[in-house]
């Protein structure tokens, strides 16, 4: 790709940008949120159009119409956001738009199933291609969205933060797959936040930055400080900020808190200035925890005390007037409007507060929308932009927004730094420190445990909705922590 | 504010509008009679009751719902306001009358998509039969007609030289804007229809809104009913046939996402004058019904076509 220019209304997302790609190679693609590299991904697989520039593939001139035709090039993408039919059987799933037929029209579901089952059984996943999609987990979407671009001729393949959801025996499995493809001559573009995955798995990388391109190493000459620095245009001295808060009363305690199925007998407490770390895999019930605190799931048994009180959180609207924020993992889902502004999105829990008898009082939306712009660097043209157009990193600054402006003080966070980018988590580490600092509880649920261990005061391990640990910051460590978790204590 | 942003949030109905403008040109270049403040008002007066429940829809359509009862509930609230009008009700007290029952089947609408999780357009198709259905049965499939001369000037009467209905139809529509645009109902109605999932999670009661949206739009029927009953000196059970499609129609030309999440009042005034315009136009120009029809489900199709070669263009 050479020079390739996109616009989007009030941004240049991608300035004379160039990226060669060797066969065979793991190509990793680094940059910040709207860097510009979801959009530059895009473009290759034939989502966007490119405004300028050249792309050659075999040497040859191309040009991409649109996602069907990247697809005939040999061009296969894996979007950060899952793209599956969820009631559709994974084996369905994997061959939709090629599926074998036993006459024109007529499906061959017994071959596609088997065939499918041959990829998933390659891959080293144990998924029944029966299963529907509907009933996987997180991670197991993800593999089948990996079984899918395998399932047809691909020359290049783009994964957009494969493993951002995955838990460790997952990443493995993905990293494996990864190589056997290399061996294929597959080239591979993958973009990632994670800087040890670089390091394991890439062999060159290229650096975006706010749409421009930086440079392009080869991974074993450069250093992770370098990239670091090539990235967001500055030295980043640490990754984790950690700053003790004084740690205060008690601001919510949960005792023996029971849902159906998903999360049994739990009891935990929290203090004010203090982050409570959750560990565990996916499945381990700590979504449904806290989708169960924040009164958006069901409760069979067990109680909740919020600055000492028992109170029933039966709505979100309850947990909101308790003083409580969730930060949802799912943030396209279940964050954020997409098609409302910015402003909008950050004032919606706190409308009343804005609205005088039902009337909104714009003014005063507009000064508090402002004032958590500035506060959290939230990069957008303006602050009526619908946030559908900004990047991931900004989109999770404007939910982060919206409970700050709410003045939560408990706030749950579910994987706060899913699929964002170094400069941008680091960020919302500091952010999480000022909030301690002014004497919020924070609970931090997070897959990655170098963030879990960095940043928590205290840290709990979950396993099949229980428990099954809880250490403090000073004793605990990654063994620990994932002994616990897979129950081998 | 900035040009850019002027252009993304109101190019759809400067869209909208623009096509307005022509199909205006357009007829007053093929018949003079079309340009004539009497013929333009006539367009207006007709077009008011479809305009007006229009508004309902919209409300209903940027919840991502759909409402297919409105025409029968217009029948169904337009036979109980003249029978109660009938029986000598004073005539502020029958039209709060007629707007209840229309709010009721709407607010029953609003219970049974929110509390029974039923999905609109079948929980409104039910509707749609329920209530002619009552409408019938209360009048024994009769007309009721009669009404004093006060009650007509809702229909026939001017203010200043401008028809009553057009007075009625743009006050809701000042109404309905300042609501969506600046009332707490009408960002949470866009939040809802955006994603109802966050919307619930930002403590929102995506129950209850819902089902005053449903209300709402019930309501406004109830309202289409009394200017057309008293239009026609006659309610009649089965008055407000195919309202629903065209009041869909309206919204749907004037942008109004059927996704939800997106849309706009003044988009839906403007496409409800367009089907009103079209239709006066080619009845000026003799064209037979039935080839109405045809290029009114056409105009439809096309306005749909350009809104969507429009948003890809804007992504």
């Amino acid at each position: 790709m050479r020079d390739v220019r996109k616009t989007f209304p009030g941004v240049l997302a991608l300035d004379d940008v160039c990226l060669e790609l060797r066969k065979g190679e793991v190509h990793i693609l680094l940059g910040e949120n709207g860097a510009g590299k979801s959009t530059l991904m895009k473009i290759l697989s034939g989502a966007y159009q490119k405004n300028d520039g050249q792309i050659f593939l075999d040497g040859a001139e191309i040009e991409i119409r649109n996602p069907r035709h990247a697809r005939d090039l040999g061009i296969g993408i894996i979007y950060q956001e899952f793209i599956l039919v969820p009631y559709l059987k994974v084996g369905e799933n994997i061959f939709l738009g090629h599926e074998p037929y036993l006459l024109p029209g007529i499906i061959d579901q017994k071959r596609m199933l088997q065939a499918a089952q041959v990829i998933l059984d390659d891959l080293g996943v144990e998924i029944d291609v029966r299963t529907k999609v509907v009933d996987l987990g997180v991670g197991e979407q993800q593999l089948v969205e990996v079984a899918k671009a395998l399932s047809i001729e691909t020359k290049i393949l783009i994964m957009d933060e494969p493993t951002s959801a995955l838990t460790e025996q997952e990443i493995d499995v993905l990293f494996a797959a990864i190589g056997k493809l290399k061996a294929k001559g597959v080239s591979i573009i993958y973009i990632s936040h994670r800087m040890d995955e670089l390091f394991t798995i890439g062999d060159r990388v290229t650096v975006l930055r706010d749409g421009r391109f930086v440079g392009t190493h080869e991974v074993n000459e450069i250093s992770r400080a370098e990239l670091i620095r090539e990235m967001v245009g500055r030295e980043l001295n640490e990754q984790f900020p950690k700053q003790k808060a004084v740690v205060g009363e008690e601001l919510l305690r949960v005792e023996g808190l029971s849902t159906r199925g998903m999360v049994s007998d739990v009891s935990f407490s929290l203090r004010r200035g203090e982050v409570l770390g959750i560990s565990g895999l996916l499945g381990s019930g700590r979504t449904e925890l806290a989708s169960a605190l924040f009164g958006a799931g069901k409760i069979d048994s067990g109680s909740i005390f919020v600055r000492g009180r028992h109170c029933h959180i039966r709505s979100p609207r309850a947990a909101i007037d308790l003083g409580l924020g969730y930060l949802t993992e799912d943030r396209k889902s279940r964050g954020l409007i997409l098609d409302l502004s910015v402003k909008d999105n950050i004032c919606l829990p706190s409308v009343n507060r804005f609205s005088r008898f039902g009337i909104m009082q714009a003014d005063r939306e507009e000064e508090a929308a402002g004032r958590y712009r500035r506060e959290l660097r939230i990069k957008t043209p303006s602050l009526n932009q619908k946030v559908v157009y900004l990047s991931g990193g900004n989109q999770q600054k404007v939910i982060l927004g919206k409970w700050l402006c709410l003045e939560a003080e408990i706030l749950i966070f579910d994987e706060p730094t899913r699929g964002i980018d170094v400069g941008a988590k680091v960020e919302i580490y500091q952010l999480i420190n000022q909030l301690a600092a002014r004497g919020a509880g924070i609970i931090m649920i997070s897959s990655e445990l170098p963030e879990i261990l960095g940043m928590s005061d205290r840290i709990l391990v979950m396993s099949r909705g229980k428990i099954v640990g809880e250490f403090s910051s000073a004793e605990a460590t990654q063994e620990k922590i994932l002994h616990c978790a897979l129950g081998e204590n | 504010m900035k040009r850019r942003e002027f252009i993304i949030h109101y190019g759809r109905q400067f869209g909208t509008l623009l096509g307005l403008i022509g199909l205006c040109v357009v007829l007053w270049i093929l018949t003079p009679h079309f340009l004539t403040v009497s013929n333009l008002l006539n367009v207006a007066q007709q077009t008011s009751i479809n305009a007006i429940i229009a508004v309902g829809l919209t409300f209903v359509i940027i919840t991502a719902g759909i409402d297919l009862s409105v025409g029968s509930i217009l029948a169904f609230s337009g036979v109980v306001l003249a029978s109660v009008l009938r029986a000598g009700c004073p005539i502020a007290l029958a039209m709060l009358v007629g707007l209840a029952v229309g709010m009721m089947c709407g607010l029953l609408n609003g219970v049974l998509i929110s509390f029974g999780r039923i999905p609109p357009f079948i929980s409104t198709l039910g509707m749609m039969s329920v209530a002619r259905g009552s409408a019938l049965l209360y009048t024994s499939g009769r007309p009721i007609s009669g009404f004093s001369e006060n009650f007509r000037f809702l229909a026939t009467g001017k203010i200043l030289f401008i028809p009553a209905p057009v007075v009625i139809m743009l006050a809701v529509y000042l109404i309905a804007y300042f609501v969506l645009n600046r009332t707490k109902f009408g960002r949470y109605t866009y939040a809802i229809g955006g994603n109802e999932e966050a919307a619930i999670l930002s403590g929102i009661n995506v129950k209850l809104y819902k089902t005053m949206v449903y209300g709402i739009c019930g309501m406004l029927s109830a309202l289409g009913a009394i200017i057309l009953t008293a239009r026609l000196n006659s309610a009649q059970p089965i008055a407000g046939m195919m309202y629903e499609l065209d009041a869909i129609a309206a919204t749907v030309i004037g942008g109004t996402s059927l996704m939800g999440g997106q849309g706009s009042v003044i988009g839906t005034l403007i496409g409800a004058f367009i089907m009103g315009v079209l239709r006066n136009g080619l009845n000026l120009l003799g064209v037979s019904s039935f080839f109405q029809q045809v290029v009114i489900g056409s105009v439809i199709i096309v306005a749909v076509l350009m809104d969507m070669a429009l948003k890809k263009q804007r992504d």
